[in-house]
């Protein structure tokens, strides 16, 4: 039967299981949207095409399966762009789907005509220009494999208004052919064996969970890995709930603000098993000093991240379950007690600096905050953070137990990710609770999102902190920059008048003893409600490593005595 | 130092452009580039001098070209028992009296004149880079008013097979010999 371009793209996304797709339409793709009134497939009308990156991005990280968004040519492809980027820092899979001027008028820069494929090519897994409907089912195919298998990442489809209208015979292709795309599996044994040789020498081991062992689905192979060689585990920001958190054996973050114990266990260990993490910078502080006495053993799926910032001993290649899982009956049980005593006294010492310890002095604080929401959801809630100071608040505090609970822009650290990425992750996970913590700064970057809730309905609960600055950057000026505050003093409208303009219920916190009611007030409404706390100005995230500094050489919390 | 990867890729529209821009992006320093069919019409062959500061670099561009999904094989063939051949056509400024010159140059490098007009001639010449350097220095007095070159391009002798740094990549180091060692889909 032949159908048009438009319905086979959708006769695609039915057969991939896509169930909701995020989006804005517009002159070039106005022929899917019209065939997409006769699918089952729920649209969400998002308010700016970078609100439906985030949520496709959201959604594919609460589920594991992979996001849709479609925007428009030209202005509605680029607004996409921000989206797309965090996607492929994240390692996200997305598939997004532009339209495109007609195939004959490319290159003659017609009304909304922009080369999204040339835009897109270096912050995509890989893009397609599609100018005939028979390339569709094809490439559909292709993309949704190559989004979803290896490292995960986003993959545009740019398809050219033509290939909407045009009528041909729909064959969906049994199976995907791509001689130059092959994800390795499994490390040889010969390599196995060099690691395992390395693990039974070693005295001081630490584990460095990253997203990939959420991605991998490892996090019960490789509980079991670090408790039968009584290895303690640190985590990156996107690791976080790869292991939990509560876990005698848990370090918990480590990197720019990890827990100093963290950052002290890996510059004093004699061997890293880095584990589907790429050591950026965030987590290494400068590569000269970093971890000096360590030999290193890499688990990771893309063999362009191995060696890439830090040179290891054993690199294993293919996917992180399957090699650990193979590492498993190859390790004897070891024990590590001298070791895990050293890391609980830095741990000791951490805690006397800690802000949990300060006393009430009428004022809010983040992690106070971040601590009680934590309380009041039993940490069962998902969590979506934008980025600043509340996001490092935020991994810091709100301890996870489990893993595809918390969704944070990590390697781009895209502003304006919360909100949308909250929106994204109900439509994954409706019955569960869902918070997105922002800044005041990146809550305004994309708030016009507030309604696509209320029009959806996504039961969601927005915490503005709001210290009236961009508080990362104020950090970094007082800290770096001799307090010379440049551009950072914001003046914000009335959120709560903001919130109820876009039909949402909200309340402004200003003192501790609201906080808790508050929080519990918002829980018990249905639909998305928005909490603001006016929390203190010039607050400060420790631990920190500043930029370009040895990952143990911290600033640390100057010790606060009860008055 | 200088590396030579030849690298099998898709023949798809905008494959090219792909390499030329992971290479800009990575911050690599592309010397020469040439691309062309193979004897498979599926596949295009390129030839990609780069410089590099060691190995592990080699292995970094090596590693970055698999990402490329219409990447399929990636070889350094830089210490490998290879030909290597680039070609240079050089428009020299030669009038009568200097035409003589030219031609026993040429014949002493092995080149041919291709062109002769009334006041200049043009060389076609064949060779390994160091030969075609070499003959250039000569013709430099002269006059050169016009060069162009293909970029080199290489293969290695029998069965010879280049360096591949990258275990993983694309099925590489596999050769077949262990079950599910790819990922099915």
């Amino acid at each position: 039967m032949k159908l048009s371009g438009a319905e086979i793209l959708w006769e695609c996304l039915v057969r991939e299981g896509v169930e909701v797709v995020f989006g804005y339409p517009g002159g070039a793709n106005m022929p899917i949207y019209d065939a997409m009134l006769n699918y089952p497939v729920h649209h969400v009308l998002v308010r700016h095409e970078q609100g439906a990156a985030h949520m496709a991005d959201g959604y594919a990280r609460a589920s594991g399966k992979v996001g849709v968004a479609m925007a428009t040519s030209g202005p509605g492809a680029t607004n996409l762009v921000t989206g797309i980027a965090t996607a492929m820092m994240d390692s996200s899979p997305v598939v997004f789907i532009t339209g495109q001027v007609a195939a004959h008028l490319i290159g003659g820069d017609a009304f909304q005509e922009t080369d999204v494929t040339g835009i897109t090519l270096p912050i995509t897994k890989h893009n397609y220009l599609i100018t005939r409907a028979d390339e569709i089912a094809k490439v559909v195919r292709e993309a949704f494999y190559i989004a979803r298998s290896g490292r995960p990442g986003p993959v545009l489809i740019d398809i050219c208004k033509n290939a909407q209208i045009e009528k041909t015979e729909f064959v969906y292709p049994e199976e995907v052919r791509l001689p130059g795309y092959k994800p390795p599996l499994r490390a040889p044994k010969a390599d196995l064996e060099k690691a395992v040789r390395l693990i039974e020498k070693a005295k001081r081991p630490v584990i460095l969970l990253g997203h990939g062992a959420i991605i991998s689905g490892a996090e019960e192979v490789i509980q079991h890995f670090a408790i039968k060689t009584h290895t303690p585990v640190a985590m990156t920001l996107l690791g976080l709930g790869a292991f939990p958190a509560s876990h005698p054996l848990s370090l918990g973050m480590m990197g720019m603000h990890g827990e100093a114990h963290c950052n002290l266990a890996i510059q004093n260990a004699d061997l890293l098993l880095a584990f589907g993490m790429r050591f950026d910078d965030r987590v290494t502080g400068t590569l000269k000093t970093y971890a000096p006495h360590a030999k290193k053993i890499h688990v990771e799926i893309d063999p362009s991240e191995v060696h890439k910032n830090v040179r290891v001993d054993v690199p294993l290649v293919g996917d992180l379950k399957t090699i650990v899982s193979d590492l498993i009956p190859m390790v004897d049980e070891y024990e590590h007690d001298e070791w895990l005593q050293q890391i609980a006294e830095w741990k000791s010492e951490g805690d006397a600096r800690s802000i949990m310890s300060w006393p009430d002095d009428g004022k809010l604080y983040v992690a106070h905050l971040i601590h009680d929401l934590w309380e009041a959801t039993e940490g069962g809630a998902i969590v979506t953070t934008d980025v600043g100071q509340h996001q490092m608040w935020a991994a810091q505090y709100y301890f996870l137990e489990k893993p595809k609970r918390w969704i944070t822009s990590g390697g781009a650290g895209a502003m304006g990710f919360g909100l949308p990425s909250a929106i994204g992750a109900w439509f994954a996970r409706k019955n569960e609770e869902i918070w997105t913590v922002v800044g005041d700064g990146g809550f305004q970057m994309t708030a016009a999102e507030l309604t696509t809730a209320v029009q959806e309905g996504a039961n969601i609960k927005v915490a503005i902190m709001n210290n009236n600055f961009l508080g990362m950057v104020r950090q970094w000026q007082e800290f770096f920059f001799e307090k010379r505050y440049s551009a950072v003093n914001m003046l914000n409208p009335d959120f709560i008048k903001l919130a109820e303009a876009h039909r949402v219920p909200a309340r402004r916190v200003t003192r501790p003893e609201e906080v808790k009611e508050s929080i519990a007030w918002a829980r018990q409404i249905q639909g998305p409600a928005l909490l603001e706390f006016m929390v203190e100005q010039e607050d400060a995230v420790y631990p920190m490593v500043p930029a370009g500094a040895s990952l143990h050489e911290m600033l640390r919390r100057p010790v606060r005595q009860a008055k | 130092m200088q590396y030579t990867f030849v690298t099998l890729v898709e023949n798809k529209p905008g494959v090219l452009n792909r390499v030329a821009s992971l290479f800009r992006r990575r911050n690599f320093n592309i010397e020469s580039l040439a691309v062309g069919r193979t004897e498979n019409p599926d596949i295009s062959r390129m030839t990609i001098v780069v410089e590099c500061a060691d190995d592990w670099e080699a292995h970094k561009i090596e590693a970055n070209l698999y990402k490329l999904v219409n990447v399929i094989d990636v070889q350094d063939v830089t210490r490998q028992p290879a030909v290597f051949r680039d070609l240079a056509l050089i428009k020299v400024k030669a009038g009568p009296e200097q035409r003589a010159e030219v031609n026993s140059l040429a014949q002493i490098f092995r080149a041919r004149i291709v062109d002769v007009a009334a006041d200049s001639v043009i060389v076609e010449v064949t060779g390994t880079e160091e030969k075609i350097e070499g003959m250039i220095e000569l013709l430099r007095p002269i006059g050169i008013l016009e060069m162009v070159r293909t970029g080199q391009i290489a293969m290695t002798r029998g069965a010879y097979e280049g360096t591949r740094r990258a275990p993983g990549a694309n099925g590489n180091g596999w050769h077949g010999d262990e079950e599910n060692a790819l990922a099915e889909y």
